[in-house]
């Protein structure tokens, strides 16, 4: 078998036995997902590793699949400078994250994780699929065992929850299933490169329909504001390897489809909206960290973090500049780091003291200063301080945004920074009530459950995080060198607008350098604040 | 120079390790890897800032790799020695060694030493790296560095209730801060296509000077936003009192000596740059010098000896604001270094009272240590007179310098920093009378008072001297020297372009000198008479005038006002987006109205799904009964 499909479908034949497995076997059943998961990130690696500095020699596997009215699908998996690292990414996450909730369900651990290598196959899939419809069956492939994740082995409100998550992405995805069969109707093929080239003969209006149905899809997943409410609920409820590869990946294929489909397919269009698309990223932004400021439930801060840090990601592609959608790039696999490792600590400390509510602790710091040193580390990241991931992503994007081609870039700049104070805010006050101070006084607040510090199993999950953290931190480059070919040809493609940079009146004794005008006027270049 | 990386390594590894092991192996080891790193890193220090001034030019590069690279950013990695960054780099391990080693003594029975001093060389390690960074990215890097390990330190008794909120309140205020100086980094990458900084000042050679308010004047303020957070001027000014709920060696290491200087750092470095933007620097020289007034003025009447000597940070750093923004930047770089050494040993001196007496930090319950602290109660005196600019000890140099480039600017600057000055001269003279003049009026305290041990008295001693003789590295034309330290700097401050410091020549310098000092005499003589025997003085003005004292002491009600106006709304707003746009706008009219509309349209159909026959026949009965009548009509 191709290494790329054994990648996709092997999780998924492996979590269907393990679906059929009898109840009395869970623990054997969660052993052998967790092996298998391992084998595969394995697998992945060692195939994968020596591509990172240009992914798209591997050859693809393509083969046309079946028809649909006439439309030929094919079964066309490959690996290029978009989705490599996602794909890394996912492989690294879905065992890792298997072991640091080793002990936190106490019921059907063989078929939860069953459910989870089914979820792993519809990531990989949609993220390796180059063929829209191909890629549409693994996106929506992803809800069901989501679906079945958060409503069985959720919190009290799973049902809701479950319900709402799967109904707010369908309701998203079946609206852009009617667009993508009307431009794949007009261009013969689910090809993206076809559908382009079908798109760019529509008038303009209906591009820009289309385009919006694509992007309400993806801006669903993102979670881009107002449609992010489902993401709390989804977060809160799951059980916290469910939480964990939400934001680890699941998240990011909504980043993903912006990038590798909706402005591709309707550059102009996509063009057309990047005001508006900034704006409710920089919304976003702001309004996730306001609303995670007054948070009182640890994973619901958590939640409402990621719709900040998403936001991030948002306004980097909206910049239309290789800086803003590399630090986009980038910052989508520091999500996928730092907040699937926020999840994972939460989880850790949820099972000890049963609570995450932040006034139950106060004091942790003494009780377990190990946790106590991680939880900080990965807020570090989370807040962006350089040398660490989140740093870095978030200031590219900033430089991205403000050296953007489109006038509104520098506002939407200094605007977005507000989030980088309101980041440290929520998360470091959160930091105060949880860990400093005296211990919490009452006999049966969190603190007073918690009487060991992390065992050799969770130090082990969390140390590989704490690595990547600050490799990311110092080499970014070995992470974003796989896309900025891509990324660079991608923007070339749609005729972004050249960055916008500002040209300044140069001494009159001193002769003009570089290509400046020697205008009086330059040096009073337009204040857009 | 191939050492040069270890200067700051040297003190990461001594973090590491101490905050990995350290908690195990004692405090013997602890003691050794920490002042260990420290003073290697002095020794290679030293090397290299001779190396330094050996080379062409007083400049060495130092490339090691190349940090970012995407699209036109390419950020690398890599350090400057100049004269700038290599007297800071000796300021910083040169104090930071001391302040190791007074800290052994200070720190000797808390359990979390090891912790302690783990943080301290991480601080090292970040300043360093804010110091000699070659790009404004790489600066930023120490930037926000040393204020990860500032608010470590203030939180480091975290299991009380102070310090944490203190440790968040300085992290947040600089935040807001670091927000200027991303914004300014962004808009300097638009403007130069680079952010290094020998990229950007050999640019800004060749442009003309900025009149009112241009794209370079909105860059160079918003750099100044960031200095105001991390060098506490207003309206940011406010954590830095809090911070003295870390221990007193921090607050004379980052909270006197370099951390908090490190705004006035940023603007020296790019000081060409600033050259171009008058407006903004007419904002600094203001804001320097309303923060230096403003904060003295609220030192006046506080109580504990930290808390005056924090105000004294606030108001000297305000000079040293009002000195760039009247173009001085060799000036406003010379009270940096000035005041490094005189302020880190008055709050060592602190320190020492404070050890002396068991954890009292209240003036009002000291008094009569002369006797019993000596070394202490001497080397604070050469500090006072250091920073009340009495000839001829290091203050008096520098802040003239300051005092007299502000009068060239305008005289009302020159009038609101003489009334500072003397404003410092009373609050430091009130503090030495009610410390160690008069009778003790805490006995039992006085009687257990003892000096200090070897190791704190020996690094306030070696303070001393240069809190004394260093002024004379800047003796002015005016009193027969040449202002060598100018000299020194220019090449880094000018960076080979035409436009340099401010002439020499005008203005009545020795008049001007002569008054500030007479004054500050004057007004520290009053300070010490009325408090050399006790607290009847005070009292007494207490009593008059009432609301003056209550509003000094409670520091014009600025953190009240700003939890008023800023933090609560802030709250309020955060909680409005949550329930009403979040849970009653999105979820509620959004999302779950039309699943409950659909699940009420979903009922009252099924009300009709009845099961029985009869009602099937009687609906069916009347729907043929409908398409008859139509068909017949």
């Amino acid at each position: 078998m191709n290494t790329l499909s054994l990648l996709v479908f092997g999780p998924a034949l492996l979590g269907l036995l393990l679906l059929f497995l009898p109840e009395k076997f869970g623990k054997a059943g969660k052993s052998i997902a967790f092996l298998g998961a391992v084998a595969f990130f394995v697998i992945g690696l060692q195939k994968l590793w020596g591509l990172r500095a240009d992914p798209s020699v591997l050859a693809p596997e393509r083969f046309t699949w079946f028809a649909v009215a006439g439309l030929p699908v094919e079964y066309h998996l490959a690996l290029d400078g978009l989705n490599y690292w996602l794909v890394l990414l996912t492989l690294f996450l879905v065992p890792l994250t298997m072991a640091a909730t080793w002990n936190s369900l106490k019921q059907g651990e063989g078929r939860f994780n069953g459910l989870f290598l089914i979820l792993s196959t519809g990531m990989l899939g949609a993220l390796l699929a180059q063929d829209l419809l191909f890629f549409y069956l693994f996106w929506e492939a992803m809800l069901i065992p989501m679906y079945f994740m958060i409503g069985v082995w959720g919190g009290d409100d799973r049902r809701y929850a479950a319900n709402k998550f799967f109904l707010f992405t369908l309701s998203g995805s079946l609206l852009w299933l009617v667009a993508l069969l009307m431009v794949a109707g007009k261009a013969g093929s689910f090809n993206p490169t076809l559908m382009a080239t079908a798109a760019a003969a529509m008038p303009f209006g209906t591009q820009c329909w289309l385009f919006l149905a694509f992007a309400v899809a993806f801006a669903i997943k993102v979670p881009l504001f107002p449609l992010h409410t489902w993401l709390p609920d989804a977060h809160t409820q799951a059980p916290t390897a469910g939480s964990a590869i939400l934001a680890g990946v699941l998240l990011k294929l909504g980043g993903y489809g912006l990038l590798k489909f909706a402005i591709p397919i309707f550059p102009a269009a996509a063009q057309h909206y990047a005001k508006p698309m900034a704006l409710l990223a920089v919304i976003a932004i702001i309004y996730g960290a306001l609303v995670a400021m007054v948070q009182r439930d640890i994973k619901k801060l958590v939640a409402y973090s990621s719709v900040s840090h998403m936001g991030f990601v948002v306004l980097g592609i909206a910049s239309f500049t290789v800086v803003g959608t590399q630090g986009a790039m980038l910052q989508m696999l520091n999500h996928g780091i730092s907040t699937g490792a926020l999840f994972l600590l939460v989880g850790m400390i949820y099972d000890r003291a049963h609570t995450r509510m932040i006034a139950d602790f106060g004091g942790v710091a003494v009780k377990m200063p190990v946790f106590t040193a991680f939880f900080f580390i990965v807020t570090l990241s989370s807040i962006g301080l350089p040398l660490t991931n989140g740093f870095v992503g978030e200031f590219w994007i900033l430089n991205g945004a403000f050296t953007s081609g489109f006038q509104w870039g520098r506002l939407y700049a200094c605007l977005a920074t507000f989030g980088v104070v309101l980041g440290a805010a929520y998360m470091l006050w959160m930091f105060k009530r949880v860990f400093w101070g005296a211990e919490n006084p009452d006999p049966e607040s969190g603190t007073h459950h918690l009487h060991d510090d992390l065992n050799l199993r969770e130090i082990a999950v969390m140390l590989p995080l704490i690595g990547l953290i600050f490799w990311m931190g110092l080499r970014p480059g070995t992470f974003v060198a796989a896309s900025e070919a891509s990324v660079t040809a991608l923007l070339k493609e749609v005729q972004a607008p050249a960055p916008n940079m500002i040209t300044l009146a140069p001494a009159a004794a001193a002769p003009a350098h570089g290509t400046e005008a020697p205008t009086p006027e330059a040096g009073h270049v337009e204040e857009h604040r | 120079m191939t050492y040069a990386w270890l200067i700051p390594v040297l003190p990461l590894l001594g973090f590491l390790v101490n905050l990995l092991v350290g908690k195990k192996v004692g405090k013997g080891f602890v003691t050794a890897v920490a002042v260990g790193s420290v003073t290697l890193s002095f020794i290679l220090a030293v090397r290299l800032f001779l190396a330094m001034k050996g080379a062409d030019g007083h400049r060495l590069d130092l490339a090691y790799f190349t940090w970012m690279q995407t699209g036109a950013l390419t950020v690398p990695f890599g350090f400057t020695v100049d004269p700038l960054s290599g007297t800071m780099m000796l300021v910083i391990t040169g104090i930071g060694l001391l302040i190791h080693l007074y800290s052994v003594g200070y720190m000797h029975e808390e359990e979390g030493y090891y912790r302690y001093f783990a943080y301290l060389n991480l601080f090292v390690f970040f300043m360093l790296t804010l110091v000699l960074g070659d790009s404004l990215v790489l600066m930023f890097v120490g930037w926000e560095g040393v204020g990860l390990c500032s608010y470590l330190l203030i939180g480091y008794y975290f299991e009380t209730d102070y310090a944490p909120d203190a440790g968040l309140k300085a992290f947040l205020t600089n935040r807001v801060g670091d927000l200027g100086v991303a914004i300014g980094m962004m808009a300097l990458f638009a403007a130069f296509g680079t952010l290094t900084v020998s990229g950007i000042l050999t640019q800004a050679g060749h442009l003309a000077p900025e009149v009112g308010f241009g794209f370079l004047t909105f860059a160079t303020l918003m750099l100044f936003v960031g200095a105001t957070g991390k060098s506490a001027q207003l309206p940011l000014y406010l954590w830095l009192p809090d911070a003295m709920a870390g221990p007193t060696p921090v607050s004379a290491l980052i909270h006197a000596a370099t951390m908090v200087t490190s705004g006035i750092y940023l603007i020296c470095r790019l000081a060409p740059v600033f050259q171009l933007t008058p407006t903004t620097l007419t904002v600094v020289a203001w804001v320097g010098g309303l923060t230096a007034l403003f904060a003295a003025t609220i030192g006046l009447f506080q109580r504990d000896i930290k808390k005056v000597l924090a105000y004294s940070t606030v108001s000297q750093l305000g000079f040293m604001f009002l000195g760039l923004g009247a173009t001085g930047f060799a000036a406003g770089f010379f009270h940096v270094f000035t005041h490094a050494w005189f302020k880190a040993l008055l709050f060592l001196g602190a320190g020492s009272v404070i050890h002396a007496l068991h954890h009292q930090q209240d003036l009002f319950k000291m008094g009569g240590l002369k006797s019993k602290t000596p070394v202490t109660f001497w080397t604070m005196l050469i500090a006072t007179f250091a920073i009340m600019g009495l000839p001829p000890f290091s203050g008096f140099f520098s802040k003239d310098e300051i005092l007299y480039l502000a009068y060239l600017k305008s005289p009302l600057l020159w009038v609101i920093g003489v009334v500072a000055a003397c404003c410092t001269s009373f609050y430091m003279w009130r503090l030495m009378a009610l410390t160690f003049w008069g009778e003790p009026r805490d006995h039992h305290a006085y009687d257990h008072a003892h000096e200090s041990p070897k190791t704190m008295t020996v690094p306030l001693m070696v303070l001393a001297v240069g809190s004394a003789l260093f002024g004379f590295w800047g003796v002015p034309e005016a009193f027969g020297g040449h202002f060598a330290i100018g000299e020194w700097l220019k090449p880094a401050l000018t960076f080979g372009q035409l436009h340099g410091e401010h002439g020499h020549h005008a203005g009545p310098a020795i008049a001007l000198a002569a008054t500030s000092t007479v004054l500050g005499v004057i007004f520290g003589l009053f300070g010490w008479f009325k408090y050399k025997d006790g607290l009847a003085w005070e009292e007494g003005f207490i009593a008059k005038f009432p609301a003056v004292h209550r509003v000094l002491l409670n520091k014009y009600y600025v953190d009240e006002a700003v939890e008023l106006t800023i933090l609560g709304p802030l709250r309020w707003f955060g909680n409005v987006c949550w329930k009403l746009f979040d849970v009653i706008l999105i979820d509620g009219v959004g999302v779950n109205l039309p699943a409950a509309l659909t699940k009420v349209a979903g009922d009252f159909v099924a009300l009709f799904q009845t099961g029985r026959v009869r009602n099937y026949v009687f609906t069916m009965g009347l729907g043929v009964a409908a398409l008859l009548y139509m068909l017949l009509k």
